[in-house]
This record gives C-alpha cells, structure tokens and sequence, in this order.
C-alpha cells in the first residue's frame, strides 16, 4: 500500500499501522477484533465508491446495493448450492459485478443527477425483491448462520483474512487509480467533452470502472459474511448507500485513504456514542454540517492541502 | 362481459380509490421536492424529515386543543406553517450559504440534516406510535358503486389533492414571486442581475416546498401509524416520482404520483406479496423509455 500521496513521513506512519493492524489480536479483546474487521471491509467498500466518484466523477448514489448483492450472491452459493464456501466467495463478487455492468449499461446514458437517480431506482428495486422474497433471500430477516470454512471461522483467523483481502484489493484499486486507465478516467472526470474529442471512449471507461467498483463492493459483502456470518436486506438499503457516501466525503474524496478513514472515524462513533446515548446520528450529522462547511476535502484532503500548500485543483466539476 | 365486470369489480376499484388516496399524499410531498429540485437544484433529503416533522407536530397540536375537530383544523394549519418556520431557520442560517456549491454536497447536506432530525424527533417525541385521531365529521365510510366502503376521509384527501395542484399552479404561474422563481431557475444571474434579490426568492421557495412536506405529513398522519422511520422510504418515493415526472414539473409530480400510488394500490391485488415491487417497476420502466422523465422538467 502505498503512501506516495504524503511522502516519506506518511510512508512511517503506513508502515506502523500496517504492523499494528498485524499485531491486533495478539493484545486486543475480541470485541475490537471485531471492530477493526468491520472498519476494514466498510472501508474497503467506500474506497471502491470512491473509484467511480472521486476519481471518475460519477454519480454513484446506491453504491450498496452492490455490497448486498455480493454479500447475497455469497450467502446463496453457500447455503443452497452445496458447493464448497470458497466458490460462494468467488461468486459474490462476480454477481455484484454482473449487477453493476447491467444497471451500468442501462443508467450510463444519463449523467450527474439523473444518472444517480435511476440507479437508485434500479437499486430500490433490487432491494425491495431481496426484502420481500422470503422463501429465498429470507426476507427482512435474512440469513443467519452462514458456514464458513473452517480455516477461517475462528474469529482471529477471520481477521487476517479480511485484513489480507482487504490489502491486496486496495492494492488492486491503487493500480488501477495510477494505471494509464486510471488518469484517463481522472481525464473524464475533468473534462469529459474535451476526453472525448482526443478518442477516448468516456461511457466504455465508466462502464467499465463502474464494473471493478461493483466487483471490489461485492468483495466487501463476502468479507461481511465472514466477519459476521449473516446477511440482510439493510445492506442494500439507500440510507446505508449515503452513509457510505458521507464516508468519502469525510475522510476526503480525492485521496486514496480518505474513505477508509471516514469508515473508521464513522464506525468507530457509531460503536462508541451508541453505547452511551440513543442519540447517534444528531452527532454524526453535525460533524457532517461541520465537514461540508470547513473541510469540503475532507480529513486527509485538508492534511496535504496543509503539507503541500494546496491541493492539486480537483473538483468535482458541475 | 367477463371482461367489464372485472373492470368493474367493486374490489378492484375500492383499490383504485386507496391508490388515488395514496397518490394525493405522494402529490403533495413530492411536489415541494420537486419546486424545490427545480428552482434551487437541492436534491433535498431532509424532505423527508419534514414530512415526519409534519405528522408529529398533527399528532401534538390536535392533542393540545383536544383532540376534537377543533385541534384538527388547527393542527392541519397550525402544524405545516411550523414546519416552514424550521425550514426558515434552516435556511437563512445553512442552505443559503452552499447554493454554488455541487449536487452531492448539498444531497450530502440534506443528508445530515435528515441524520440530525431523525435524533430530534427521537428526542421530542419519543419511539412510541403516535395515532392521530380521524375528526368527527370524517369518521365513517361512503359506500361505492358494488357497495365496498371507502373511508370518508379518504374522500376529504381526494378533495384536497386538486385543490393543493391549483393553489401551488397559481402561485409559481399567475404571482410575481413565482414568475421570478421560475425566472431564476432558468438564469439566477439575470434576475439577480436586473435587481431582484434572489436569496430571498430562493429562500420563499424553499419555504413554500417544505410546507408542502409538514402539509403532506399533517393529511397522512390520521390514517397511519405516526412513527419514526416514516420518513425513509417515502422519501425515496417522492425522489423516483420528481424523476419520472420531469424535474420540477408540477403536473409531472401528479403524474409520477398517480403512476405510483396506483401501480402500488394494483399491484397488491395482483400479487399481494410482491405488490410493494411493481410502483418500482413502473418506474423503471418509464425511466429506461424516457430517461429524463415524462413531463419537460424545467432544468
């Protein structure tokens, strides 16, 4: 993983985060494990939302549904077909990418607003098959007690395997940002009329990110299923969707580590304010006023905009 | 025969009348969305919340003149009216400072203030159900055409429904603050620029919009169960029914919530476990043959 955004001194810190996160369960209670697990994957899905939103510039309003399809997917190759649980892993995956070159290839026309409005609608749809189907998805209870194998169930081993899915994906997703893909879809981003004067195809390159970011969401439904062993329709519901959203946004959207910090600083006050109060969204709400007014970078946005004097000008053009 | 006796099944159009009921309600909500999406350009979550606001605020007004019709009609009055003073409030102290800004932050925006009022009501009105009582003189049933009863209060929100698309017609048409919102919605610039203060334009549409929501909360309020969470999913209706209909047309929000309220009332007696799917569909449909909705939206 690297830390070339931040330099030398972010490339310490990485380091010593990485060795934390490989120590963790030889001192932390369970209950953490369990945290840091869920921070992982949530983070994981909020840096592939961030590929087509931060970096491509599209609209992606229900990023979740495709989180829900592959924790789905997963969840229905394993406990209906049979099949070893390591090909319910590959096939969730597979199944939110399906999904995604689908509602890709029917919303791509539109753009911006109307783009993420029919995606929602497509989702809404998805979800409210998947909550009323109870003789095969469970309906709105879902599904509960979903084996795993062996090698990973204990809740340890669960661990290290979320934590080396998750690495290896982000190190997947920082490729790609840098590839030549990757600087032609920031190309769109920034001026799409002028992309495609010089020959790029700008929808087969949405397309086509709007398909890795579906796959790499759906990776992050099957690490739930490990980490959890459940699934359920609120997976896939909007409002989880915009929760994801607000994720980028607040650890920044136009850095690589950004969402994976907002998923820890909003999993993290979700656990810890819960637990003293009912009252948890008034505060994450305010802090989200708080963002949008004086960090609109987000977190690590505003770090290297203080480290490098200003961020490289990147908006999110209207 | 068999063919208009089914068409005529007293079942069948008791079901018509709970959707047109369903679609007045979808209307009223969905119409502020959709002035407020055409002349300001905010996709507005807290929309939803609003509408929640509405319906606790009925359930708390009406209790504190009795209960009787009289708390009724005054809380039907009383309790839009204090939505906008919050939606006021809300403005000149937030929203007017991000209209530059892009569509996802304001969305964003929106967002926190839902997360935020969701805790409140939490707060004010506690978890329990709230039930509004229906008033005196709408108490009872009409009977329709094969003798099926329909509640007469859902006879009162029919009445309402025309009358809320006339009233809000009039306004963004015939007075002149309406000309100028609609004149601001095509250029703010312009009409900034000729000396009109735009804030405050902005400002009375956002009002008139969220009013819309207190009003729609404040008519649903008597024929559900008041709750949290009440606002989730009808927002995201009144989100699909603004884009099917054309992005802040009137008469497209009456036409996406008729297409919606009946596709939902039918669908359940198609297929009662899956009607909740087929206003879903309907509007996929209509979306994947006119992307950008029915009506001319004003964007």
């Amino acid at each position: 993983m690297s830390k070339s955004t931040l330099g030398g001194k972010g490339r310490i810190v990485g380091g010593a985060v990485l060795i934390l996160l490989f120590l963790f369960p030889l001192f932390l209670p369970r209950f953490y494990i369990y945290l840091v697990s869920i921070i992982l994957l949530t983070g994981l899905l909020a840096t592939s939302l961030n590929l087509p939103l931060g970096y491509g510039g599209i609209f992606q309003f229900h990023h979740a549904v495709f989180y829900g399809v592959g924790a789905y997917g997963a969840a229905l190759m394993i406990t209906k077909s049979g099949l070893s649980p390591w090909i319910g892993f590959v096939v969730g995956p597979l199944t939110a990418a399906f999904l995604s070159l689908i509602m890709g290839f029917i919303c791509i026309r539109l753009s911006k607003l109307y783009f993420g409005m029919l995606q929602i609608s497509l989702g809404s749809l998805v979800w409210i098959i998947v909550y009323r189907w109870y003789s095969f998805t469970g309906g709105d209870n879902g599904i509960h007690g979903i084996p795993v194998p062996d090698v990973i169930s204990s809740q340890n081993s669960a661990y290290y395997f979320t934590l080396l899915v998750t690495l290896v994906s982000l190190w997947a997703l920082h490729k790609i940002i840098n590839s030549p893909f990757g600087s032609t879809l920031q190309g769109i981003r920034d001026n799409p009329v002028r992309s495609a004067m010089i020959g790029i195809n700008v929808k087969l390159h949405q397309l086509v990110v709007l398909v890795i970011a579906g796959f790499f969401a759906g990776v992050a439904g099957s690490l739930f299923i490990v980490v959890d062993t459940a699934v359920f329709p609120d997976m896939l519901f909007w409002i989880f969707s915009l929760e994801v959203l607000i994720m980028c946004l607040l650890g920044g959207w136009f850095t690589f580590l950004g969402p994976m910090l907002g998923a820890a600083i909003i999993i993290c006050m979700r656990t810890f304010v819960s637990g003293f109060t009912d009252y948890w969204t008034l505060p994450l709400g305010i802090l989200m006023i708080l963002v949008i007014f004086f960090l609109p970078n987000g977190i690590l946005g505003y770090i290297e905009e203080k480290l490098h004097g200003t961020l490289v000008e990147q908006t999110v053009k209207e | 025969m068999d063919l208009i006796y089914a068409i005529l099944s007293p079942k069948l159009m008791s079901q018509i009348f709970v959707g047109l009921s369903r679609t007045v309600i979808l209307f009223i909500v969905a119409s502020g969305l959709s002035l407020i999406l055409g002349v300001l350009r905010i996709p507005n979550i807290w929309h939803g919340s609003l509408y929640m606001v509405g319906a606790f605020m009925m359930f708390t007004i009406s209790g504190a003149f009795g209960g009787g019709s009289v708390g009724f009609w005054m809380a039907l009055i009383l309790a839009p009216l204090g939505v906008a003073f919050v939606s006021l409030i809300a403005e000149r102290s937030f929203f007017q400072h991000l209209y530059e800004r892009e569509h996802i932050m304001l969305l964003l925006l929106t967002f926190a203030f839902s997360l935020v009022f969701g805790d409140l009501v939490k707060m004010v009105w506690g978890m329990e159900y709230k039930s509004v009582p229906v008033p005196q003189i709408f108490q009872g049933s009409v009977h329709l055409f094969g003798g099926l009863p329909f509640p007469l209060y859902n006879v009162f929100l029919l009445a309402i429904g025309p009358i809320v698309a006339v009233a809000l017609w009039l306004i963004v048409n015939k007075t002149k603050i309406g000309k100028i919102s609609r004149a601001a919605a095509v250029d703010r610039e312009m009409v900034g620029a000729v000396g009109i203060n735009v804030s405050w334009v902005f400002a009375f549409v956002f009002i008139i919009g969220c009013l819309l929501a207190g009003l729609g909360g404040a008519l649903v309020a008597p024929t559900v169960n008041v709750s949290l969470g009440m606002d989730q999913t009808l927002i995201m209706e009144a989100f699909l029914i603004v884009i099917i209909g054309g992005l802040g047309n009137i008469w497209g929000a009456l036409l996406g919530a008729l297409i919606f309220g009946l596709a939902q009332s039918l669908g359940i007696l198609i297929w009662p476990q899956f009607g909740i799917v087929f206003p879903y569909a309907a509007v996929t449909i209509v979306l994947l043959l006119r992307p950008t909705g029915l009506l001319k939206s004003t964007w």
